[in-house]
């Protein structure tokens, strides 16, 4: 065994860079109205997606961001070695439903919101240890789901603080591969290829669960931004960067109060991010439009913006280094009654742009 | 007369838990239960009837006044059956209420599905 | 057990957090508060006294103004349209018992796909349960120490 790529306490440098082939993503229909409208791959009005209820609604979305990936990539389900894919719901029934359809091999995975990051970093280091060549990595939450799985039946008429985040409904997903995406010459070109231009994840920085003893479950910006801020400092020291060595850090869903606190709490640590840190909740909805409040969140929100944004702005080499930062609550609704707090965590995925 | 009373005392009972809602966390299930048990604690006290002789609907309407309905059954009952009353009072009382939302409800259960919130 | 220190630490985030967390205008949510309750108690008024009009005593009269009121929130949110009330509304949505007949009628609708017994029948009360519970056991005790005060000739 060879140690050569750890980095501090919690990063890996991979030597040799890991692909991403292709993305895509699906959203809803209020997604489907903010500003990236006209970036995703799909838009489905209908929130049932064509099923009987919200759970495999969110499946059959998943699912379909998957087929979608595959086949951006030039790839077939059966090129693909393993997934590792996660959702809101309890015991993750979402992806495992899913995807079960799919036949690639499973690992399914619970990061709350992080779970794309989670995904990405485990995906990333399969594909860097030689143990596959071509990896999916998916994430989706889907409203109504999660309203149901984590507050009030949707009928139900209560009013929503300032400080409460709405969960997108939405997929997105990824291929990871030890290869280019294919060029435009080809066949089955991959969009996330132009010219020489591609994306590749060069590092990750795994998250820690951090607890501030915060307990407002609607109040998720709070939960969340601890575990933010403790992985970009974490970040930063074992790569020895600065906030300008990266084009953007982008959080997951902190939403309007989470992104305060989170500059705060860096400033406390004698760190300014306030000119490159951007976050996914606060992309994908216009909040004075959009009555969304605090902004977007949900494994769904960071990677449909990464899906459809990040990917293409690093592809195109609008960036040349982004660190993608989704964050987590770490809730259940038993947790919740017991009146356990609600800690965080965030997974750092470094992604940059390469000339091939 | 009777429709200003119940507009300004309904009003005003709603506008009170509208501060309890915002500035605690007590979460609307909480306060539900609040104030049912509110209820029939001021109606027992004698001081509930009174506002809603003088509100109507503006005192029984609210959940409060579902307080006073349990308190009001079980005062009867105790004073016809005794012990015994003190078991059927409560739900005898509530009884219209309870059964009309739960029939109500299943039968829009097999009416109406799910919608999305927009 | 987390240390003092920590405990400190806890409240002080949380206060930080409090402090640039935005809130809703208070007087704006209690005066729509207050509009749509009392909107809620005329229509229930206006039940009152039509059935005061057919003949109805005010025990009966109070009856049919809760059920009405009561069908009608639940229509309302099948129709996707008490949620709306709700969200205007606040507390004005939520303390009628129109309220109370929403939370019961949202839970049936939404738990519908989990079956008869398990979905609609369980979680029926996931809301409305609590009410009812504590209901009837604060009427309890509280006719307890009536029957108590009654045994001793204090209350009549």
């Amino acid at each position: 065994m060879k140690y050569g790529n750890i980095l501090g306490s919690s990063s890996i440098a991979f030597d040799q860079p890991v692909y991403i082939e292709s993305s895509a993503s699906i959203v809803g229909k209020k997604e489907g109205e903010g500003p990236l409208k006209d970036k995703f791959d799909m838009i489905c009005q209908d929130p049932m997606f064509g099923t009987d209820t919200w759970e495999a609604a969110e499946s059959s979305m998943q699912k379909e961001a998957a087929s979608l990936a595959i086949g951006k990539a030039g790839l077939t389900p059966r090129d693909i070695r393993m997934v590792f894919a996660g959702d809101l719901l309890a015991q993750t029934v979402a992806s495992s439903f899913g995807i079960a359809e799919m036949g690639i091999p499973f690992y399914g995975l619970y990061g709350a919101c992080s779970t794309m990051g989670e995904s990405l970093s485990l995906g990333a280091m399969a594909v860097a240890a030689g143990y596959g060549e071509h990896i999916l990595c998916a994430t989706s939450s889907h409203f109504a789901s999660a309203e149901k799985e984590f507050r009030y039946p949707l009928g139900y008429g209560n009013q929503r603080p300032l400080s409460a985040t709405w969960t997108v409904t939405g997929s997105g997903a990824c291929i990871l591969g030890a290869l280019p995406p294919r060029d435009e010459d080809t066949p089955n070109a991959s969009p996330l290829r132009k010219g020489g231009g591609c994306a590749v994840i060069t590092g990750v920085t795994t998250g820690r669960v951090v607890d501030f003893g915060f307990r407002d479950s609607l109040n998720m910006g709070g939960c969340m931004a601890p575990a933010a801020c403790d992985t970009i400092w974490q970040n930063l020291s074992d790569f020895h960067r600065t906030p300008s060595d990266y084009d953007a850090i982008v959080t997951g869903d902190l939403g309007l109060v989470g992104q305060k606190i989170l500059l705060d709490l860096l400033k406390e640590k004698s760190v300014d991010i306030s000119a490159v840190h951007q976050d996914c909740g606060l992309i994908i909805f216009d909040n004075e439009t959009q009555d969304t409040h605090s902004g977007g969140s949900g494994c769904g929100c960071s990677a449909a913006v990464l899906a459809s944004h990040l990917l293409p702005g690093v592809v195109s080499g609008k960036w040349n280094r982004i660190l993608f930062v989704p964050t987590g609550a770490m809730l259940s609704k038993t947790s919740y009654n017991e009146g356990a707090s609600v800690p965080g965590v965030a997974h750092a995925v470094v992604i940059e742009h390469k000339e091939l | 007369m009777d429709y200003f009373n119940a507009f300004w005392v309904g009003g005003a009972i709603c506008a009170l838990v509208q501060i309890l809602l915002d500035k605690t966390k007590l979460l609307p299930g909480r306060v539900m239960v609040l104030l049912v048990c509110s209820g029939a604690v001021l109606s027992a006290a004698g001081i509930y009837q009174p506002l809603i002789d003088y509100a109507g609907a503006g005192a029984s309407v609210p959940l409060l006044g579902f307080g006073n309905i349990l308190w009001t059954g079980m005062k009867k009952a105790i004073s016809e059956d005794g012990l015994l009353g003190l078991f059927t009072g409560g739900f005898t009382a509530c009884a219209a209420g309870v059964s009309a939302a739960l029939i109500f409800s299943y039968l829009a259960s097999l009416i109406f599905r799910p919608k999305m919130k927009e | 057990m987390p240390s003092k220190e920590q405990l400190q630490k806890q409240k002080q985030y949380e206060k930080y957090v409090k402090e640039i967390t935005p809130t809703h205008n208070l007087a704006l949510n209690m005066a729509k508060a207050f509009l749509t309750g009392g909107l809620i108690c005329v229509l229930g008024q206006w039940i009152l006294n039509t059935a005061a009009g057919f003949g109805a005593d005010k025990e009966t009269a109070g009856s049919w103004c809760s059920l009405i009121l009561i069908f009608l929130s639940v229509l309302l949110t099948g129709l996707n349209l008490y949620p709306k009330i709700g969200k205007f509304g606040g507390a004005g949505g939520l303390v009628p018992i129109t309220g109370f007949a929403n939370s019961v009628a949202a839970s049936a609708i939404e738990f519908q796909s989990e079956g008869q017994v398990f979905g609609i029948g369980c979680k029926i009360f996931t809301i409305a349960g609590p009410v009812i519970l504590y209901g009837i056991l604060s009427s309890w005790v509280l006719g307890i120490i009536y029957y108590i005060l009654k045994l001793l000739g204090v209350a009549s």
